[in-house]
């Protein structure tokens, strides 16, 4: 099967006044679809770099990026806008929804910026599927100050899977969230990749990252680690574990 | 991205912010009601002044009697003395294109009837002049041409002569005496009001030109003509052929100076409306202004919405919006804001235009073309003061408008 996401010597050279920072030299990467990624790394090693540039943010300033099949390391910010548009979806640590506004508009968001736009009620009617595989249509008419971290998360996940996109990118999914909460995310996460989304997320955290499939570790730009996760964490038992150590603090008590 | 969703989002934004909204408009408000009221009072004043150009007569050609001069003395306006009945009667024979002609002779004299006595101007005018000033008799007629041939004794009589001299009583068909010789009352005028220089149409006594000149004020020579033309396209061409005529008749020599003055009514129409035109640009331009105070305002508010959203910007930008959207976003949005103080602007300035009708008895006139002008003018001001902070916003870059605290 061809990679979604292929990665061919890219470098990223950023200039701040005189000084030249190499925040990425040189990484070769291959994801294939159905693949749940998790990159780390320490604050400096490029992760974020590398999740820039994956996510079309940003380009490489050496080397190519195939996306989906498409060369995308030379294309101008409204091309960008529009593969983000199509091909990807973003979850970010802070949430980033936008306040004020539902849920379900949240989610309907990037079908705003769809080239072929969507009626009024089949965006309203993707959104609500959206919503539901995350388990949160019931709350589509709430606001984001009226839903916890974790319901803001997923209303966040939904956002990035209503233009059903080749990869869900998540940068620190879950670095503004409890313990049990993260693991809920994570859940839902799993679930999703079991349904065949390729997910690559970005996380420093080990606990996280075992819930992952596999995992890249980068150090000073480059890869240094590239495995597949032999334990793996998995929600459901995770979440179980965690019920009981509470219910066993509660006891104690 | 559709119009109506990017609506949907401005007015959404702005309904956030409701107070900063109202402010931010309130400039515009200002602005533009300032400006619709402000004209419409100069326009009401040039309506005004207009009307009373009308009440001169249609297609009204003057001819004064000039001056002269003598060894370095110059005689004023009518001091020439060489204008005639007979270049009146050769006016309305030879010049083609006139339909009316009324001698005219000038007066001021003391006047008495009912044991009361007033001092007015007396008109020594032909039995056209009544049509050419397009001004019709209230009650009683028109003296004839019998009359003028005849130097009759009769006499035709203004609203005000009749609330001074006959307060109890119908005056036609009563005397009135002009130095001491009694004129018969035939008609009185329909009150015409104050004319363009202010002074009161209505305060004068109509008599025969012939009546004048022999039997009042015992003078040759007449004040001024006034000739009526068949229509507004004939003026010039009146004016041109009583100006030859009259030079033909008097023998001035091509190196010497016209004895006499002719006024179309529309040189005398631009005369007076300049000052008031002047008032309306002048008042306009005072309330444009603050019409613009009022788009900095905008440019502030929406310099300062850009920077409080630069994250939602990023989101945007990271979920697929192009600059463009962004732009459209934001340019939107300044719009409403000024579009929105414009329409309350213009229900602003209607409604303290008509005020100022009521209370100080200004005539205003608001006119549909100055409505709709405010409207556009603080639609463009939206367009204008909001092009640059929304480019700033679609010119942001998404990664660090994302990261943006």
């Amino acid at each position: 099967m061809t990679a979604v996401i292929k990665l061919e010597n890219v470098h990223k050279t950023y200039h701040t006044g005189d000084v030249e920072v190499l925040a990425v030299r040189g990484v070769t990467l291959e994801i294939a679809p159905g693949e749940f990624v998790a990159i780390m790394g320490a604050s400096g090693s490029g992760k974020s770099t590398m999740m820039n540039i994956i996510g079309c943010l940003d380009r490489p300033t050496e080397g190519a990026y195939f996306l989906d099949g498409v060369d995308v390391s030379h294309l101008d910010r409204d091309e960008l806008a529009a593969i983000r548009n199509k091909k990807l979806g973003f979850v970010f640590q802070g949430f980033n929804l936008l306040s004020r506004t539902s849920a379900l508009e949240n989610v309907e968001l990037p079908m705003l910026y769809t080239h072929d736009r969507l009626s009024s009620a089949v965006q309203r009617e993707h959104a609500i599927h959206a919503l539901q595989i995350v388990g949160l249509a019931d709350r589509a008419d709430h606001y984001p100050n009226q839903l916890s971290g974790g319901q803001q998360q997923r209303v966040a996940i939904a956002r990035g899977l209503v233009n059903h996109p080749a990869v869900l990118l998540a940068d620190e999914p879950t670095g503004n969230l409890d313990t049990h909460t993260s693991v809920e995310v994570m859940g839902v996460f799993q679930k999703l990749n079991e349904a065949g989304i390729t997910i690559v997320m970005v996380t420093h955290e080990l606990d996280i990252a075992a819930f992952t499939k596999r995992n890249v570790i980068m150090r000073d730009g480059l890869v240094v680690n590239d495995t597949l996760v032999e334990r793996r964490s998995f929600a459901e038992e995770a979440l179980r574990r965690l019920d009981q150590a509470h219910q066993a603090v509660k006891l104690s008590a | 991205m559709r119009i109506a969703a990017t609506l949907r989002m401005a007015l959404r934004a702005l309904r956030r912010n409701k107070m900063r909204s109202m402010l931010t408009a309130l400039g515009i408000i200002i602005g533009v009601g300032a400006v619709i009221a402000m004209v419409g009072i100069g326009n009401g004043a040039k309506s005004q002044v207009e009307a009373q150009i009308a009440s001169l007569g249609q297609n009204v050609v003057l001819v004064f009697a000039g001056n002269w001069s003598s060894g370095g003395v110059r005689s004023g306006w009518g001091g020439a003395g060489t204008m005639t009945v007979d270049d009146a009667l050769a006016i309305s024979r030879e010049v083609p294109g006139v339909i009316n002609v009324s001698p005219e002779v000038r007066d001021r004299q003391q006047i008495q009837a009912n044991g009361l006595n007033w001092n007015t101007q007396i008109l020594g005018e032909g039995p056209d002049y009544l049509d050419i000033r397009e001004w019709p008799l209230q009650d009683g007629a028109m003296f004839t041409d019998q009359d003028v041939r005849g130097t009759t004794k009769v006499c035709i009589v203004g609203k005000t002569i009749v609330t001074q001299l006959f307060p109890n009583e119908g005056p036609v068909g009563k005397s009135l005496r002009i130095r001491d010789i009694p004129f018969k009352v035939l008609g009185v005028l329909s009150p015409k009001g104050l004319s363009v220089m202010g002074s009161d149409q209505d305060d004068v006594v109509i008599i025969p030109y012939t009546s004048e000149m022999k039997r009042v004020s015992k003078r040759t020579n007449l004040s001024s003509i006034s000739v009526q033309s068949s229509s507004p396209e004939f003026s010039d061409i009146v004016q041109r052929g009583i100006s030859d005529l009259l030079r033909q008749r008097h023998r001035l020599g091509a190196n010497r100076d016209d004895d006499f003055t002719i006024r179309g009514q529309q040189e005398i129409a631009d005369a007076a409306t300049a000052t008031t035109r002047i008032m309306t640009v002048l008042l306009g331009a005072i309330a444009s202004v603050s019409l613009i105070v009022g788009g900095i305002g905008i440019m502030n508010i929406m310099l300062v919405s850009v920077t409080e959203r630069t994250r939602e910007i990023g989101i945007r930008m990271a979920v697929g919006a192009h600059g463009r959207d962004i732009l459209l976003q934001f340019l939107i949005e300044a719009i409403t804001l000024s579009s929105l103080g414009g329409v309350i602007g213009i229900v602003l300035g209607v409604g303290s235009a008509k005020l100022l009708s009521a209370i100080a008895g200004w005539p205003t006139l608001v006119s549909v073309t100055s409505v709709v002008l405010a409207f556009l003018f603080s639609a463009a001001v939206g367009v204008f003061f909001g092009f640059y902070p929304a480019r700033k916003a679609s010119n942001l870059d998404p990664i660090d408008a994302l990261r943006y605290e």
